[in-house]
């Protein structure tokens, strides 16, 4: 029973820990099926959780944070695509710049602004935060253990964006393989001559693309500054963005594999919380940094076509110009 | 490909660098503005706290040391068409061998120390790059994803060993002991008393030295050799290397053993000559700082050296701005490194274009 318990609470965490990463790839997805390499998913991110926490902490309300979120996600995404899309710049280039840029300018207003040395005030206020949904008869269902806990724990529990994430990835795979904009899409990131020859604009694309990018990535970092925790501190993301990357990369570009990839990214780092300092019977301490090593490896193995083979779009990183 | 538009050498790496840079420090003077300080004033206290004494040069030039090794490794993996993001890792990585060495071989003299310092260094270094460069080489794995991933890789692997292994007993603090003297860098206000020329004491050490010497010989290699000749050939066009009898594999892994080798330089400063002794996380961000120094040098090591000393600059005034400015802290520099990366990388051809424009209609074409 115990350990029965204890499996359940690893799967509810590592629901909470998938979501942002989810949020965050399929943002990368959308991009980069447009042919635009989004190494601006940590910065975007980043960006997110500032600006939802300090609105949040200055309105009280965390509707209107998730409003600056997205405002300043999508911000950043059109100067990626900017920089990429009109003027060709290089992508990867382009998302790191974002990402640094991201990285001083956070901690440095919210010093300015709040003077609690970059971080944002505590968030809690009544509305400031997204909090924990818990579905009808959750607290009585806990009492009978099977089905009644996982109702409780795994179904019940969680805030409105684990929710609306869970949901996001049907949508999302509907968008990209069933809808007319989906197709043109991929077609724009494997090959956009032949959509600019079909009369339709890769630029206007791309960035449609980017915009949605951002939208994802303004939730995601909603979500780590006022569902995940109550406020914004420095360097929240930490390296999200570039798991998220990672998962996207590992899910083959995919909507559906990609969910399997973060929700077994998630798993290891909810598990490395949980094994953190535990002996295992027969096999002693196990490193908590090699379990969190273990996403990073795995795609690299991926990638090297070890483990399955991932193609990129074809069109990837290539800036498109008519003129040629 | 859309050609970039061709500029006289003086504008190329004069002017355009110059132009992306003011338009940065005005962006970061608008948000210096916003928070509510005199930009022209932080400006004035940033450059006083770079240069403005002996200890706050020595501070300045101890940190561009760092951002010289760096770019570097950015520029010459760039020359072979490759972006290197993983200078990171490879400098955490070569400060590991450097370390070992400083550890295991304290009791030698430093005479007999140094060299094995630098080779473990770079050696340590370029093993970090050789996997990502096989990788790129041979299975096509793309190499801006997998550096990025070693360097969280190595990331974990230091925490574990600081951690677990390495760590100095009976502490708290994950960090190893302290380098026997024999093991330590010389330092450059004791170098300086030697000729009888009185230096402040700061962490600026013979590292720097290194350094200087790493970029005459990129410099050399690059367009001074045959094999610096292919891989700027096989950097311009890998088909056009093929049908010259250049191997782009070869040259993939060639360019990123070299890259990692001298990102690896980064710990002679910081480990042998600052820090005497392994700590977490000592790059620093130093990595990433590599990437804005290579592009605003345009990939020369001569452009690197200005860039580096530029941005320990600001680095050092920045720290300095944090103390007279309660507003404003040294994250300020981040921004000006990001927006830098924005406008000498991505965003060349904002101003290249209008330039290039400018010179045709002068030249009366």
């Amino acid at each position: 029973m115990e350990t029965y318990t204890l499996i359940v609470l690893l799967l509810a965490a590592t629901l909470r820990v998938a979501a942002p990463l989810l949020l965050a790839a399929l943002a990368g997805m959308f991009s980069e099926r447009s042919g635009i390499i989004d190494l601006g998913l940590e910065g975007k991110m980043l960006g997110a959780s500032f600006a939802a926490a300090a609105v949040s902490a200055v309105t009280g309300s965390a509707w209107l944070g998730l409003g600056a979120g997205i405002v300043t996600a999508v911000a950043l995404a059109l100067i990626i695509g900017f920089a990429c899309i009109t003027h060709r710049g290089n992508q990867v280039v382009a998302g790191m710049a974002v990402t640094i840029m991201v990285a001083g300018l956070a901690p440095t207003l919210g010093l300015a602004w709040f003077n609690l040395g970059g971080q944002t005030p505590q968030l809690d206020g009544p509305g400031q935060r997204f909090t924990a949904i818990s579905w009808p008869w959750a607290q009585a269902a806990r009492e009978a253990p099977f089905p009644g806990l996982l109702y409780a724990e795994l179904l019940s529990g969680h805030n409105l964006i684990v929710y609306f994430t869970l949901i996001l990835v049907p949508l999302s795979a509907w968008v990209l393989y069933r809808t007319r904009f989906g197709l043109r899409l991929r077609a724009v990131g494997e090959n956009p001559l032949a959509v600019d020859t079909a009369g339709i604009s890769v630029n206007a694309l791309r960035y449609q693309a980017v915009i949605i990018s951002g939208v994802l990535c303004g939730v995601a970092g909603t979500y780590l500054s006022t569902a995940a925790s109550s406020g914004f501190v420095r360097d929240m993301t930490a390296g999200k963005g570039y798991l998220a990357l990672a998962a996207l990369i590992f899910g083959k570009w995919r909507p559906w594999p990609t969910l399997g990839a973060c929700l077994l990214f998630a798993f290891t780092d909810a598990l490395a919380v949980r094994l953190q300092g535990v002996t295992l019977p027969g096999v002693g301490v196990i490193p908590v940094q090699f379990i969190l090593a273990l996403p990073y490896v795995l795609t690299v193995l991926l990638l090297a076509g070890f483990v399955g083979k991932a193609v990129a779009p074809k069109a990837i990183g290539v800036p498109y110009s008519k003129e040629k | 490909m859309s050609v970039p538009a061709k500029l006289p050498r003086w504008a190329e790496f004069g002017l355009l660098p110059f132009i992306n840079l003011t338009v940065a420090l005005l962006l970061s003077g608008a948000i210096i503005r916003i928070m509510g300080e005199s930009p022209w004033n932080a400006f004035k206290l940033m450059g006083a706290g770079a240069f403005g004494s002996q200890d706050s040069i020595g501070y300045t030039l101890y940190y561009a040391t760092n951002f010289i090794f760096t770019g570097l490794a950015v520029a010459v993996a760039y020359h072979a068409g490759l972006f290197n993001i993983g200078a990171e890792g490879q400098a955490y990585m070569g400060g590991l061998g450097t370390g070992l060495v400083c550890l295991g071989l304290g009791h030698w003299p430093l005479w007999a120390v140094l060299p094995l310092a630098v080779l473990a260094g770079a050696g340590f270094g370029a093993a970090w790059a050789f996997i990502p460069a096989w990788l790129q080489a041979r299975r096509g794995s793309h190499i801006v994803i997998t550096t990025i991933m070693f360097n969280f890789i190595a990331a974990a692997l230091m925490t574990y060993l600081l951690v677990n292994v390495l760590i100095k007993p009976g502490q708290q603090s994950p960090e190893t002991r302290e380098f026997a003297p024999g093991a330590v860098m010389p330092a450059m206000h004791e170098l300086l008393a030697k000729v009888g020329i009185s230096f402040s004491a700061t962490p600026f050490n013979l590292a720097f030295g290194f350094a200087l010497a790493a970029s005459v010989l990129v410099w050399f290699f690059i367009w001074r050799t045959r094999w610096g000749y292919a891989l700027r050939v096989a950097g311009e066009n890998a088909q056009a290397a093929v049908y010259a009898g250049i191997s782009p594999p070869r040259i993939i892994i060639g360019a990123m053993l070299l890259s990692g080798a001298l990102a690896g330089g980064l710990g002679l400063n910081e480990i042998m000559g600052a820090q005497h002794r392994l700590v977490l996380d000592f790059p620093g961000g130093a990595g990433f700082v590599g990437i804005a120094v290579a592009l605003m040098g345009r990939n020369h090591p001569a452009g690197i050296f200005v860039a580096a000393v530029l941005f320990g600059a600001l680095y050092q005034g920045g720290s300095q701005l944090s103390l007279d400015l309660p507003k404003v802290n040294r994250d300020m520099v981040v921004v000006i490194q990001g927006l830098v990366i924005l406008l000498c990388g991505a965003m060349e051809n904002l101003f290249r274009a209008p330039l290039a424009a400018m010179f045709r209609r002068k030249d009366g074409e």
